[in-house]
């Protein structure tokens, strides 16, 4: 049982003197701030005192948009919420409107859509590599090596739904088209391939003593405090509680796979990267068996109503266990055509309730880290 | 004073190069045109793509994403700009030296994109700095990235630095800061810069009842 | 500096069966709080019934295919309610979602989506603003539990108690409620605006929100842009 949690840092002013320290506005045009994200940051010498984050300069009005707007037109939106897993995003939304109207999903469909998540699983932690390395100074080394497979993958999103990164590809009740002949061996060979890439990257960064140096024993809070904070995803597995959405609350059909869920020790920011690179390795271990049973059959459901949609008086809340953490989307139907309202439950915005708390005491070089380990993307934090 | 093509034809197979400084000067400014690392949303991934190894900025010497507005001379304005970023971004348009200019990447930049809707939303950059190419897209592809910035460098390329018709950054009247816009209660103050944007007032012929 | 063994972080979780279902209750399966077992949802009222009789806290039901139904709870109750759930042994809800704003300014469409048991009507006359949270049980895999508080009014009486110092999840997400929707949370201990900038003075996402004209160019106007974007037209 945890008592009431003592918020101090949420609203105390720093103890020092106001004029003894220095505020240091960091962003939102910033290179570490993976985005234009605003930290107001008040330090004594190098030591954070406090940090208060500024959000909104990426507020695009996704929900006030999705109300005047039909179900299907919110699902591009959608793909720019978080704009380095599309095909995940998309995914939530259809799992929640599905839910909202009783919408069966086929098997294929299924199917494809585990493989294209774990597919985008692969390229938002591959890129959370090459950005943390890259906000720890390997200025864009590391970041090579990580589109460089990015890249491979994006390929075949090219082939399979037309556009590099806002594939737009799930519907209600399925999918938007089906795989193209070959697809699925390709798939095959990317993820035969992609075990050598990730023993690269891993063999560059385990050992590493800057990385270990900056990232080893920053950043850790208590289990309680962290599920207290809302924070899920990696870094709330990086400490070692086990809740992955996948396993817990299994949507589609992830029940039928053998994966494993990585759990950290600490939840330092080194427990946060590697246990991404555990996690990419689940991640193909799912693709090799998704692909293996991979039926024929309808990619979506003949049923499906593509016009006119309009789903059932009542509301749902759906989540999905997305690269950065639980996606979730709550709808508000009153029978019409557009939602009533429409609502994302944010993974990076709600990670970033615990920032201050993880950086107060650390020097400044430290924060950075620690956003970086946080793994944010603005579309989402700020919708 | 232009130069006869069959005398630099002739002259160049003999090994010397003849050209006006204003063709040199443009082309080495062209050449190594230096980013401000400034990425707003999901074009700045597509702008991070077209500078890695597949794709390859570098090429084009504009590889050198500098952090800081001082160093830049290119501002690619990649993703949407809200009315609460708006601010910042005429500001470090203001901070970045002589001769500089703006790529309008992406439909966000260019007039607001898919959330042309949205409240916070400023429907273009164009509304408050001046924007020299724009690159249609969402988001555009590292190739049409690309293709802005050759396009960009061809302007570049066919700018006059002397006479009536030279370029801003070489009249000393040219502005080269514009006014910031401040928050108001509903909107910004003001809500456009009128002096560089007015746009077209469209009238249709839509007679009997068409739309 | 000695590098970690990579091994270490390779535990074996609990939940890595292949192929099993996941049980009804117990560690590895999740109980969905209403579609799987209805009876489940209206236990728990019984619970907070005899718990917190003064709470009055009532069922409301989804219509939907979903079957998420809801606890409506008196915002004066909330808190304690909250903590009931949250400190109480075999409740655990310790985990705080999602916390949700909705406008309703006509309070009998609220009625067609949290729909009121029989007899029971919706007291509130005029419109209100809502407030939903979605709960979740980490130990015991269970969820969500969907609670609604409603406000008085839309004007200077939307005020609700912030559950920050419970959940501490909720801090900015009811900073987001106060600045897109204008409520109150007493009690948050640094409510301000957080999406838009400070100057702002409008709720956005209230249905009656009015957004700044700025169409001016349109290329291709239809509807209701098309009248929004003619007023702009020369005379």
């Amino acid at each position: 049982m945890i008592s009431d949690l003592a918020n101090s840092s949420s609203s105390a002013a720093p103890a020092l003197d106001d004029d003894q320290l220095l505020h240091v506005s960091l962003g939102p045009q910033h290179p570490s701030t993976h985005g234009v994200f605003r930290m107001n940051v008040a330090l004594d010498g190098e030591t954070v005192v406090s940090l208060k984050p500024v959000f909104g300069y990426l507020h695009r009005n996704h929900e006030k948009i999705a109300e005047n707007a039909t179900y299907l037109s919110s699902m591009p939106y959608t793909d720019r919420l978080d704009y380095i897993c599309p095909l995940s995003n998309n995914w939530a939304y259809a799992n929640a409107v599905e839910k909202l109207a009783g919408i069966e999903v086929p098997e294929r469909a299924q199917y494809m859509r585990v493989i294209l998540a774990e597919l985008t699983r692969l390229i938002n932690h591959t890129a959370f590599a090459g950005f943390i390395l890259g906000d720890m100074g390997a200025w864009g080394s590391a970041l090579m090596y990580a589109f460089r497979e990015r890249e491979l993958i994006l390929d075949l999103f090219e082939d399979l739904t037309g556009a590099r990164m806002m594939a737009n590809f799930m519907r209600f009740g399925g999918c938007r088209n089906d795989l193209p002949a070959g697809w699925a061996n390709k798939v095959s060979e990317l993820v035969n391939g992609y075990g050598a890439f990730l023993d690269e990257m891993e063999d560059l960064l385990i050992g590493n003593e800057i990385l270990l140096a900056r990232t080893r024993d920053i950043g850790a809070l208590p289990k309680d405090v962290l599920i207290n904070g809302g924070i899920t995803g990696p870094m709330l597995r990086a400490a070692g509680v086990n809740y992955d959405i996948r396993k817990v609350e299994p949507y589609g059909i992830y029940q039928r796979f053998d994966f494993r869920i990585p759990l950290g020790g600490t939840g330092d920011c080194y427990d946060r990267i590697m246990i991404r690179f555990l996690e990419m390795r689940e991640s193909l271990k799912i693709l090799r068996q998704a692909l293996d049973q991979l039926p024929e059959g309808p990619f979506v459901h003949p049923k499906a109503k593509i016009r006119n949609f309009k789903p059932p008086v009542g509301e749902a809340y759906a989540r999905v266990e997305g690269p950065k953490g639980e996606l979730g989307f709550h709808l508000l139907s009153d029978g019409s055509a557009n939602p009533y309202r429409y609502r994302v439950r944010p993974p990076s915005f709600i990670n970033l309730t615990l920032l201050e708390d993880m950086c107060l005491g650390l020097d400044l070089a430290d924060v950075v880290v620690i956003l970086g380990s946080i793994d944010i993307v603005l579309g989402e934090v700020d919708r | 004073m232009a130069i006869d093509p069959k005398l630099a034809e002739d002259l160049k197979s003999q090994g010397v190069h003849v050209t006006s400084f204003e063709q040199l000067i443009n082309w080495g400014r062209s050449s190594s045109l230096w980013p401000l690392q400034f990425g707003l949303a999901c074009c700045a991934i597509e702008m991070i793509a077209a500078t890695m190894a597949k794709y390859d900025m570098a090429r084009f010497g504009a590889e050198v994403f500098r952090p800081s507005p001082r160093q830049a001379d290119l501002m690619i304005v990649a993703g949407t700009v809200t009315k609460k970023m708006a601010p910042q971004v005429v500001r470090l348009y203001n901070q970045m030296a002589e001769p500089k200019y703006v790529i309008a990447m992406g439909a966000c930049a260019i007039s607001g994109g898919p959330f042309k809707d949205g409240y916070n939303v400023l429907k273009g950059i164009d509304r408050f700095i001046p924007v020299d190419v724009a690159i249609p897209g969402c988001p555009p592809r590292p190739e049409a990235l690309l293709d802005g910035l050759i396009t960009l460098r061809s302007i570049i390329a066919k700018e006059k630095l002397m006479g009536k018709h030279r370029a801003r950054h070489a009249d000393p009247q040219g502005t080269a800061a514009f006014p910031v816009p401040e928050f108001g209660e509903h909107d910004l103050i003001p809500a456009a810069n009128r002096e560089i944007w007015n746009p077209p007032a469209v009238v249709r012929q839509a007679e009997g009842g068409e739309t | 500096m000695t590098a970690p063994d990579r091994n270490s972080m390779d535990r074996e979780s609990p939940d890595s069966h292949a192929g099993e279902l996941p049980s009804q209750s117990g560690e590895a399966g999740f109980t969905a709080l209403q579609s799987e077992s209805p009876d489940s949802l209206a236990s728990l009222l019984a619970r907070l019934h005899d718990a917190l009789p003064q709470a009055g806290v009532t069922l409301r039901t989804n219509p939907g295919p979903a079957a998420q139904h809801s606890l409506l709870v008196e915002p004066t109750h909330l808190t304690e309610v909250c903590r009931f759930l949250r400190d109480t042994p075999d409740m655990a809800f310790d985990f705080l979602s999602n916390v949700t704003g909705v406008d309703w300014p006509d309070p009998a469409k609220a009625d067609t989506v949290a729909v009121p048991a029989e007899g029971e009507a919706n007291a509130s006359a005029s419109g209100f603003l809502e407030v939903i949270y979605h709960l979740y049980s980490t130990t015991r895999r269970v969820g969500p539990l969907v609670l609604r508080a409603r406000t008085a009014d839309r004007g200077d009486n939307a005020k609700i108690p912030s559950l920050v110092a419970i959940y501490r999840s909720a801090e900015f997400q009811e900073r987001e409620i106060f600045d897109l929707f204008g409520v109150e949370f007493t009690g948050h201990p640094d409510l301000r605006r957080i999406l838009m900038w400070d100057e702002f003075t409008d709720h956005p996402m209230r249905k009656d929100y009015v957004a700044p004209d700025d169409y001016e160019y349109e290329p291709t106007p239809h509807d209701a842009v098309l009248e929004k974007a003619k007023r702009h037209y020369p005379a």
